[in-house]
């Protein structure tokens, strides 16, 4: 089951104070993080695993001042790093929740290496990227998901290099699980950490995260008001993708291509639209639909991809039994004195 | 034995096996050093390999080597230059013949010296015709035709049957030394098991060459090695890279935690990660990572949940987990990192050996980031400081880098190896769950340690990070003063670990004319350097630095009495920088040698001389 793990503990008498810790959160006024937070304290009282179980390891930027603002056990470690250190923490105990948590510079760049191999290998972790693209903590520089032509203190004539997105990665490197929501959506962000949290194996959301300082509206297609019905598509599994304020645009597969159809119009149906499969183990439709993005096409959100695998941590277990029925040895004393030795009198 | 009447008796022998990076060099030397260990005899090898795999047949550069001094002494190097030699081809022969004493034995598989391959090894004739070897006794052996005559009716090929012939050329040696090929023997039952095709053809070789040996007129008398006065107890025979890993894990099996091993390859740490990856069942778990980077910090991620935390490489890894060091410095968490040295810089000689990376283990971080640093001098003492380097970083919760080297990792001895219950206990400071609130950076008054609080334990949930942190809460903190006496405490938990290694030994008479200093992977030249200036009549006392940060407590007390000082080191002097930058009354002289070989005897003695 990809969706079910047993946890080691309640906390069901726990409320979302008792996750805040008393650190004076310093993010800036208006920052999408606050409602991030916001959402994972409240997500984490109902997920039943107790408070020492769980730990927030981050690397460097504002989303890794995170782990501070838990009050949980936090590790808030360098540039990039954040999955190698979160591989360590599982592999040594996994008993315990690990979310690991960055942005589009931490993961996507210096990080890039490590998240790529760290999704690869499927270790049960928890991984969050709040998308903001762009640098913010080091004032204003333009990151791996920022688009082309974006003016940036380190791009004056705009940018030029091409982006690439979380979701494309971690279906490059056979991700079991990814899904997509919005900082200004707390109800779709706390159901994705709970389900997130369910995922056995390795689980990557990205958060579309406003930087109001040096990007900001960056994703404001997608957030407005007045475009947001008409650029959100909530996936849920098993059904039509539909969106619009009236829910009666689809997307439809024409040959090879995602379009976006109206259902009433040129003799589109109902039955046209197609139906969201998030349990397929070919990931090609995911990820088109993660390539999805305005104008053309709505942003797809909710889980785009979950699927069954096994997980790295639970071979490593599986080996550490195995090597135990054909050990020759159980323990140093037998190691030394094994092989080829000689008594000298 | 037959020949027993021409048997003479050696206090020591040094020889050297050297042939393309096929023929099973490697193979050859360890199976004479196994069997000459079992005699009882003391011995220490050096292996001598090229970086490529398998470079061009017959070159040069493709050339393996193995190197093994036996003795009924004590023996405390692989020797500096071979009584015998064994060149399975001209290539072998040039570049080797330069480690042969004058009046050494070389022997030479003549079917191997044939033009293109004298031309190929750079040779402008037969150098076993034209001289060149007169000032030697060569003995002319046609090995490789000799063993296919000896494997012939043998269902294999001549391809097969050819990778026998370093086997003939070991059977030699066994008659030339008084040994029997019995325990080689057995090894091929063992490592054929389903094979016996290749068994009885690798005996076959082997009796060939013996028996060839005893009947040629040409070879030298047989020589005898009596055993050595060895001390009485349990041995095996073991390598640097081996004994570090058992070190580790012995460590981690005392402190009853998983051992977790964060590494990615490089010569010549690979043998650690090869070694450690078999012993899953011990509660060993090791990750291949995608990079040295991820390697480092998988292992501090194993550290903060607890248990042990362990990271190797050679300097080009150490440069580049520089920065995660640091954090677990920062974050004042226990790790262990191994630098198995290699020449340098950059990808530099990646199979010789060095002693560079001293100041890189001293200093190599941003800012002010002391570690605890430890030095490994023998293969098997690599047990005993990997040991070392894990209580202390737990206890001390402080990263502790040990530094071996490619020449410690590779080479091998005999150990007398310890039991569990021999080795010092190890206490990890766990934070209590008592209920009150959890301040991580409060520290014990006499070491300054913060104690351990580690994910799972209720009530003691808590961040940490690479941030600046107050004084006990561990709150984030810009706080200018706070910053700098932060500062100084790290240093000074790390300064007061001094108070828990022993003082710096001394052989000798205590009052020399001058003081020999070496560290790390040079004790078996330097020791046996002094050890035989004294018997000469002079006046050489020798201290050999296993604890490098902190120092020991009396070390400047140590280099301060002495009117000479000489620092002797594979590097351009860095252990000599470090020693005069702390304690400049010290009369501090240095030898330097760079050359990715280790020193020899001679080398250390004509310098302590031409100083005295």
């Amino acid at each position: 089951m990809s969706e079910v793990k047993e946890t080691n503990g309640t906390n069901s008498t726990l409320t979302k104070k008792d996750f805040a810790s008393d650190q004076l959160v310093r993010w800036c006024p208006g920052c999408g993080d606050y409602s991030i937070l916001s959402a994972m304290q409240n997500a984490m009282p109902a997920m039943g695993v107790s408070k020492e179980d769980i730990v927030f390891i981050s690397g460097i930027g504002c989303a890794a001042r995170f782990p501070y603002y838990m009050d949980t056990y936090g590790f808030h470690t360098i540039h990039g790093r954040g999955p190698a250190v979160a591989t360590g923490v599982k592999l040594s105990n996994p008993k315990l929740q690990v979310w690991q948590v960055s942005g589009d510079g931490d993961a996507l760049a210096i990080g890039g290496n490590h998240f790529i191999h760290a999704i690869r290998r499927n270790v049960d972790i928890n991984f969050l990227i709040f998308n903001n693209e762009i640098y913010g903590l080091t004032k204003g520089q333009f990151s791996p998901t920022s688009r082309p032509g974006l003016v940036t203190k380190s791009t004056p004539f705009g940018a030029i290099d091409r982006p690439f997105s979380a979701g494309e990665l971690v279906i490059g490197a056979q991700g079991t699980f990814f899904a997509r929501t919005i900082d200004t959506n707390p109800k779709l962000m706390t159901e994705m950490f709970t389900r997130s949290a369910k995922h056995v194996g390795a689980s990557m959301i990205e958060i579309l995260q406003n930087c109001v300082i040096f990007n900001d509206k960056t994703h404001g297609v997608v957030t407005g008001k007045e475009t947001r019905d008409d650029y959100q598509l909530h996936l849920e599994h098993g059904q039509p993708m539909l969106f619009g304020a009236e829910k009666n645009k689809g997307i439809k597969l024409n040959g090879l291509k995602l379009e976006v159809v109206t259902i009433g119009e040129n003799g589109v149906t109902e039955d046209d639209i197609l139906l969201h499969d998030a349990h397929e183990q070919d990931a090609t439709l995911h990820l088109m639909l993660i390539k999805m993005a305005p104008p053309e096409f709505p942003m797809a959100l909710g889980i785009i991809r979950a699927v069954e695998d096994t997980t790295y941590d639970d071979l490593v277990e599986h080996q550490y039994e195995e090597s135990k029925k054909n050990a020759k040895v159980t323990g140093m004393d037998e190691l030394l004195n094994s092989g080829n030795t000689w008594v000298v009198e | 034995m037959s020949t027993q009447e021409k048997v003479q008796e050696l206090e020591k022998v040094v020889i050297r096996f050297a042939g393309d990076s096929g023929d099973g060099m490697q193979l050859t030397g360890s199976q004479f050093t196994f069997t000459s260990a079992l005699l009882g005899n003391d011995l220490a090898t050096f292996p001598d390999f090229p970086a490529e795999i398998r470079a061009p047949l017959g070159t040069v550069e493709g050339v393996s080597g193995f190197q093994v001094q036996i003795g009924k002494i004590d023996i405390f190097t692989p020797g500096d230059a071979a009584d015998v030699l064994v060149a399975m081809n001209p290539a072998a022969l040039k570049s080797n013949l330069h480690h042969v004493r004058a009046g050494g034995n070389i022997i030479v598989d003549t079917d191997a010296f044939v033009e293109k391959n004298i031309t190929k090894a750079g040779f402008e004739a037969d150098p076993t015709e034209d001289g060149t070897l007169d000032d030697y006794n060569l003995i002319k052996a046609p090995i490789s035709s000799m063993t296919k005559t000896a494997l012939e009716g043998l269902p294999i090929d001549n391809k097969v049957a050819m990778r026998s012939k370093n086997m003939f050329a070991l059977g030699m040696m066994y008659w030339l030394f008084d040994r029997t090929p019995e325990q080689t023997e057995k090894f091929f039952e063992a490592k054929f098991k389903k094979n016996p095709d290749l068994i009885e053809a690798n005996k076959r070789a082997l009796h060939a060459g013996f028996n060839y040996a005893e009947n040629v007129e040409a070879l030298p008398s047989a020589y005898k090695i009596p055993p050595a006065e060895i001390n009485p107890g349990k041995y095996r025979h073991i390598s640097g890279n081996v004994a570090t890993a058992w070190g580790a894990m012995a460590a981690a099996e005392k402190l009853g935690k998983k051992l977790f091993y964060g590494s990615y390859p490089i010569t010549p740490a690979s043998d650690i990660l090869h070694e450690l990856s078999k012993y899953k069942n011990l509660g060993v778990i090791t990750l291949q990572a995608e990079d040295e980077i991820a390697a480092v910090c998988s292992a501090i991620g194993a550290s903060y949940a607890g248990e042990v935390g362990l990271t190797a490489s050679a300097g080009p890894g150490i440069a580049l987990k520089g920065e995660a060091i640091g954090l677990a410095g920062m974050a004042e968490l226990p790790l262990v990192v191994i630098d198995v040295q290699r020449g340098g810089p950059s990808t530099g000689l990646p199979t010789k050996t060095e002693q560079a990376d001293l100041m890189m283990a001293l200093y190599g971080r941003n800012s002010e980031n002391p570690c605890i640093v430890l030095a490994a001098s023998t293969p098997s003492n690599c047990f005993e400081y990997a040991y070392q380097a894990v209580k202390l970083a737990i206890e001390h919760m402080t990263p502790v880098i040990l530094l071996t080297d490619g020449y410690l990792a590779n080479g091998s001895e005999p150990w007398k190896f310890p039991q569990m219950a021999d080795l010092p206990d190890i206490k990890p400071r766990m934070a209590p769950a008592d209920g009150q609130p959890y301040l991580p950076y409060q520290r014990d008054a006499e070491d300054l340690v913060r104690t351990w609080a580690v994910p799972g334990t209720p009530g003691l949930e808590h961040r940490i990070g690479g941030l600046e942190k107050q004084d006990k809460t561990g709150n984030v903190s810009y706080d200018p003063e706070n910053h700098e006496q932060m500062t100084h405490v790290r240093q000074q938990k790390v300064d007061r670990v001094a108070n828990h290694i022993p003082e710096q030994e001394v052989s000798g008479s205590g009052d020399g004319d001058i003081l020999l200093v070496g560290w790390g992977g040079t004790y078996g030249a330097l020791h046996t350097a002094s050890t035989e200036l004294r018997v000469e009549g002079q006046n050489v006392d020798f201290a050999h630095f296993n604890y490098l940060s902190p120092l020991p407590r009396n070390t400047e007390e140590l280099l301060t009495k002495y009117e000479k000082v000489l620092v002797c080191e594979l590097n351009m002097g860095q252990l000599a920088t470090y020693l005069r930058s702390s304690f400049p009354k010290a009369n501090i002289l240095q030898y330097n040698k760079i050359q990715g070989q280790p020193f020899t005897v001679k080398e250390i003695k004509e310098q302590v001389t031409k100083n005295l």
